[in-house]
């Protein structure tokens, strides 16, 4: 079986960001994540859906678990996959975005999986070569395919993703994680909830949608889902917070704050986590609350199911 | 003498003119003080009392009105204790009529640390007459460049945050540090005066500057910061107090900020209400203050501010010098001037000119500061702690800076005829500071 005679899934070549998804689209992408959950559990994770097919991973940023989770989706659909080191390429020594693309292009792959430190990066690429271009993430614009594993994670645990109340609390100002969580939610019928200091709040986030709160136990009163950030210290010029031991005390997610969610309530967290900035270690670490090691399943789940829907695709 | 004390008992005051700003309330009539608190208050109180009974206080038609908050106070606690102390600070206050001080963080160490308002207050506890409500700073040591822990500093009990006498010269750091103040609802109180052009700077440009060959910086310094502050007020909305302004062109850019709704309020120092730049004359250092003295339009603008609501506050800008950073050439002579103890006396120089009545006056000493920084000073309410002023509005004086409480004795006022000031001072129902008493046995 090819994947090509499968029925599409997609109706672009490329996954920019889940602006441009529709609730169709992205229902089938987390449809066709459920089924490789169950083939990345069973003993033989291999398919032969992309064989022959080639897939660069191209990232420009440091990243363990995207960059690898990526690596074992290709390799489980059976692709060949080159995991490009940017450190040693010649990007490094001042070549051009669109010089990269070319000589990429050059080498004739079949998807692209790219990181990039600005926005706009996936987006440049995708027009420049002849491939898929996956974003793997691009500044504090999208990450979608961390929302896709997200909405996964929790229609596995809740059995549905409408009428949920998620807040998303922390560093919203550069997260693009929260970026492509606020349209994917607020697409399949969430009510989102954004907690942050107002330094680290978006200007006129409002408009997307959601509710805004400063205080994070009213934020958190009632709600489904919290679903922590990590502060970007690498992204900020100049303090947006005064200290991490503030920054823990306000917006930390401990036992008391919590406590104002929903009993039961799940707690999320895109990683690498910082403890005792944003969470506490005895909530990232307990089973009951915490679904932090299942979002990383989920991951190579859903990025199999990336890759197999783009390949549907291609001639 | 054995003052009066109802902190632990009952006072009671008779024949007074009661003043309440806050309730707009001005009667002749009498006040009971219970255990620090005021208990009753009404015209016809105590009408009929004893008078020689010693725990009621005959005020012989004196306005008795709640103790002053002088919202602009520096100290040298911690750190320059031989200029002032929390308690020669509060020594000042109490006879000046102040009841609380609210105290500004440029001190050594900064006070920019949970453990350092709490400091203060500890200190203040020991060791002060009057209350102390202590600002934190904006921004780390000072610097300008990361905002504090407001929110922990604020659980510490500091009441608003500022950087005092300097300006956050960066723009990007401001909007930050209002934004993050913003969130916890802290009040921001600035300072207006655009570092780079004052730079070096010992007096205001002009023709005066000119010919004493001052170095002198342009009094557009501080509209230029007002303007900035009040367009990052608007972006962040944050709760924004001037400490002290000088200028028209401040005044004129705030009432036009305040006229749009944002929450924009400002304070004048009893300095810039009775002194121009000509006061400078020979060099004399002691009226060195900062802001520097403006020309007398602007002074006549503080005034018409005061008179029309659109300044808020009077403060006293309190700071004490010593020696060592006074008795200098001008030019290197540090800034500052006492002020605690001519604030209700330069403030009612106001209402003798007609400017404003005399309840508006003292709104912007006690039932304003108190609003906008969320203290439970500053009304004769029933209820609330008992900190009062007996004043007299028309005694004159000729200010002595050797009959000042304060440690430090640079006023810019030496010399300079006052009328009325205060005959008592009750904090918590406890008389700390008595006229009479201060004076001694022979009087005067």
């Amino acid at each position: 079986m090819t994947s090509t005679s499968l029925p599409p899934i997609l109706k672009t070549s490329h996954l920019l960001g889940i602006e441009g998804l529709c609730a169709a689209e992205v229902t089938a992408l987390l449809d066709l994540g459920e089924s490789y959950v169950a083939q990345s559990r069973a003993p033989n994770k291999k398919a032969a859906l992309l064989k022959g097919r080639t897939l660069i991973n191209l990232f420009f940023e440091a990243s363990t678990r995207t960059q690898s989770s990526f690596e074992l989706a290709g390799k489980r659909l059976g692709a060949d996959v080159l995991n490009m080191s940017v450190k040693t390429s010649s990007v490094s020594k001042g070549e051009t975005l669109i010089d990269t693309a070319s000589t990429l292009n050059a080498m004739r792959p079949d998807i692209l999986v790219v990181r990039h430190q600005d926005s706009g990066a996936a987006e440049l690429l995708s027009r420049k070569l002849d491939c898929s271009v996956v974003n793997a993430g691009d500044g504090a614009h999208e990450h979608p395919t961390q929302a896709l594993l997200d909405a996964l994670t929790i229609r596995r645990r809740l059995g549905r993703i409408e009428g949920l109340t998620v807040a998303i609390c922390g560093d919203i100002l550069h997260s693009r994680v929260a970026r492509s969580n606020i349209r994917l939610l607020a697409m399949l019928g969430a009510q989102v909830r954004l907690i942050a200091p107002r330094t680290l709040l978006p200007a006129e986030a409002e408009r997307f949608g959601v509710e805004i709160f400063t205080d994070m136990k009213r934020g958190l009163a009632g709600v489904d889902i919290v679903m922590m950030l990590r502060l970007q210290l690498e992204r900020m010029t100049g303090a947006f917070v005064p200290s991490a031991r503030e920054y823990f005390r306000f917006y930390g997610l401990d036992r008391e704050k919590l406590g104002h969610a929903k009993p039961g309530a799940l707690v999320m967290h895109p990683g690498p986590m910082n403890r005792g900035v944003e969470i506490a270690s005895d909530i990232a670490d307990d089973l009951e609350v915490s679904v932090i090691a299942e979002q990383v399943e989920m991951g190579v789940a859903i990025r199999m199911a990336v890759l197999d829907a783009l390949a549907r695709g291609m001639s | 003498m054995n003052a009066p004390n109802g902190k632990s008992g009952r006072l009671a005051f008779r024949n007074a003119r009661l003043i309440d700003p806050a309730s707009g309330l001005d009667v002749k009539g009498g006040l009971l003080v219970e255990n620090g608190r005021i208990a009753d208050i009404g015209p016809r109180l105590f009408n009929d009392a004893e008078p020689r009974d010693p725990e009621i206080i005959d005020c012989h038609g004196l306005v008795l009105a709640p103790g002053l908050i002088d919202c602009r106070v520096f100290t040298g606690e911690p750190g320059s204790e031989h200029r002032e102390s929390l308690a020669s600070a509060s020594e000042a206050a109490a006879a000046g009529g102040v009841t609380t001080i609210v105290t500004m963080p440029n001190t050594n160490p900064v006070i920019d640390e949970p453990s350092l308002v709490d400091f203060i207050k500890r200190r203040a506890q020991a060791t002060a007459k009057v209350r102390v409500a202590p600002m934190a700073a904006l921004t780390q040591r000072l610097a300008g460049e990361i905002m504090t822990e407001i929110g922990l500093l604020k659980e510490a009990g500091a009441i608003a945050f500022t950087d005092g006498d300097r300006t956050v010269a960066n723009a990007r750091v401001m909007r930050r540090a209002l934004s993050y103040a913003a969130t916890f609802d802290a009040l921001v109180v600035g300072h207006a005066e655009d570092p780079e052009l004052v730079e070096g700077a010992a007096t205001t440009e002009s023709e005066f500057s000119t010919r004493l060959g001052l170095p002198a910086a342009p009094a557009l310094a501080e509209a230029i910061i007002v303007e900035r502050d009040i367009r990052l007020v608007e972006l962040t909305g944050a709760r924004y107090h001037f400490g002290q302004i000088s200028t028209r062109a401040a005044l004129d850019a705030i009432t036009a900020a305040k006229r749009r709704g944002l929450s924009i309020t400002c304070g004048v120092s009893a300095h810039h209400l009775l002194l121009n730049e000509l006061d400078v004359g020979a060099y004399y250092t002691f009226r060195k203050v900062k802001p520097p003295l403006r020309s007398e339009a602007d002074r006549a603008a503080m005034v018409e501010g005061v008179a029309s609501g659109a300044i808020d506050v009077i403060v006293s800008s309190h700071e004490p010098q010593g020696a060592d950073t006074k008795r200098q050439t001008f030019a290197a002579a540090a800034f500052g001037a006492v002020g605690l103890e001519t604030l209700l006396p330069a403030a009612l120089g106001l209402y003798h000119d007609g400017h404003a009545g005399l309840s508006q006056i003292l709104a912007a000493l006690t039932a304003t500061p108190a609003r906008l920084l969320g203290l439970t000073a500053g009304t004769l309410a029933k209820g609330t702690p008992a900190d009062l002023v007996l004043l007299d509005t028309d005694e004159p004086f000729v200010l002595d800076e050797r009959t000042l409480h304060s440690r430090a004795r640079n006023t810019a006022f030496e010399g300079r005829k006052f009328q009325g000031r205060a005959q008592m001072t009750f904090v918590d129902g406890e008389c700390v500071f008595s006229r009479a008493a201060s004076r001694g046995p022979s009087g005067r």
